[in-house]
């Protein structure tokens, strides 16, 4: 098989762009398609602090790589959720990628902080791991971009998830939840803007990035995901990929242009209930926010402000 | 060759010469869901495989929170 680009012997073969690149070829797809995706729905502008979502997996790792070699202020952030082994492992992916690349990192770690870790927050609160983790990071990466000044909290969502996750969404006719499906969610008071420069690539495709780059990122998968909901979403489409590639990416990018306008009205209703928190000051639509709420379940405490 | 496969952690004992994509059909394995790779490279599917490879299978897919 040929590269594409430049006709040298391929290392890796994208069927849905019925391409084929060598190392350096595929390099340059993966900034060209993040450019091109922050650039198209206008993600981070200039004199932006980027703050960097790090799990110590390969796509928010291969992110952070890509937005530096883009030229972007980008510091990273990286949670500990208190899940074991797995935390450790993945902590110190992210502090050695830091490190290698000269970058800032800035560490929270929910159990010394909050006083709980996320399986047994996620026990007491009655809620599913995934659910518990979701909300937590959510929160938190909000939290930690409001509190250090940034305009931009980056994460490392990647084709295949978006696609999984409207799949899910589409499944259930979430309106509320497909509402929010954007790119880019802007921000406002007590929000950074969020962000996803990854939509344009795949997630076989990001791992094949850290591969080549080097980027020494944690290959296992959390032991608190396995079976849930979502893995079975992306099995299914990659059933359908396999079948016919292309498929992914014409349901992600259909919705985004076609059906996400129709259904946007209804994130924006939900936004105009915000109002902060009395626990933690954060935005949130209910009397107390859902972190808080999973704060008080699990035991657990606000940091001390100084 | 010899085969390196992920969750759980494992290795198998697969006869070569054979075609990656075959390796893959052998195993199971979605072709979206996986990259192969020998020694330290990427391979792609038309490539051959050989007794004396070294081979990873590592599986791509991760999920939970989003």
């Amino acid at each position: 098989m040929k590269c594409r680009r430049c006709r040298g012997p391929a290392v890796l073969e994208v069927r849905r762009h019925n391409a084929a690149f060598c190392a350096d070829c595929f390099l340059h797809h993966c900034r060209e398609q993040v450019r091109r995706a922050v650039h198209d729905h206008d993600m981070i502008r200039p004199g932006d602090r980027v703050l960097v979502a790090v799990s110590g997996g390969k796509d928010s790792l291969a992110l952070w790589d890509l937005l530096l070699d883009l030229d972007y202020d980008a510091d990273g952030l990286y949670l500990g959720l208190g899940i074991g082994d797995y935390s450790d492992h993945s902590g110190q992916a992210a502090k050695a990628f830091a490190a290698g690349r000269g970058a800032r990192l800035v560490e929270v770690d929910i159990p010394s902080e909050y006083g709980f870790g996320i399986p047994d927050g996620a026990a007491a609160a009655r809620r599913v791991p995934c659910s518990a983790c979701g909300l937590s990071k959510r929160h938190l990466f909000n939290r930690a971009a409001v509190d250090g000044g940034y305009d931009v909290v980056a994460t490392g969502h990647n084709l295949d998830d978006e696609a999984a996750v409207l799949l899910g969404n589409v499944l259930r006719w979430s309106t509320e939840y497909l509402g929010r499906q954007q790119p880019v969610l802007e921000g406002g008071a007590g929000f950074a803007r969020k962000v996803k420069p990854l939509i344009r690539l795949g997630e076989r495709e990001m791992a094949a990035y850290c591969v080549l780059e080097g980027i020494d990122y944690i290959v296992e998968e959390c032991p608190m995901a396995e079976g849930n909901r979502h893995l079975g979403y992306k099995n299914a489409l990659n059933e359908i990929e396999e079948q016919s590639p292309g498929s992914k990416a014409a349901f992600l990018f259909g919705f985004l242009d076609r059906v996400a306008p129709l259904v946007q009205r209804t994130a924006e209703e939900e936004r105009e209930g915000l109002h902060p928190c009395p626990g933690c000051g954060s935005p949130t639509v209910s009397e107390v926010c859902a972190f808080c709420k999973l704060v008080d379940r699990a035991g657990g405490h606000h940091p001390a402000r100084s | 060759m010899r085969v390196l496969l992920r969750n759980p952690r494992r290795e198998v004992e697969v006869p070569g010469p054979l075609r990656v994509g075959a390796l893959l059909e052998r195993l199971e394995l979605n072709r979206e869901s996986v990259l192969v790779i020998r020694g330290d490279t990427l391979v792609t599917d038309d490539a051959v495989l050989e007794d004396a490879d070294h081979v990873e299978v590592r599986p791509v897919i991760s999920g939970g929170a989003t």
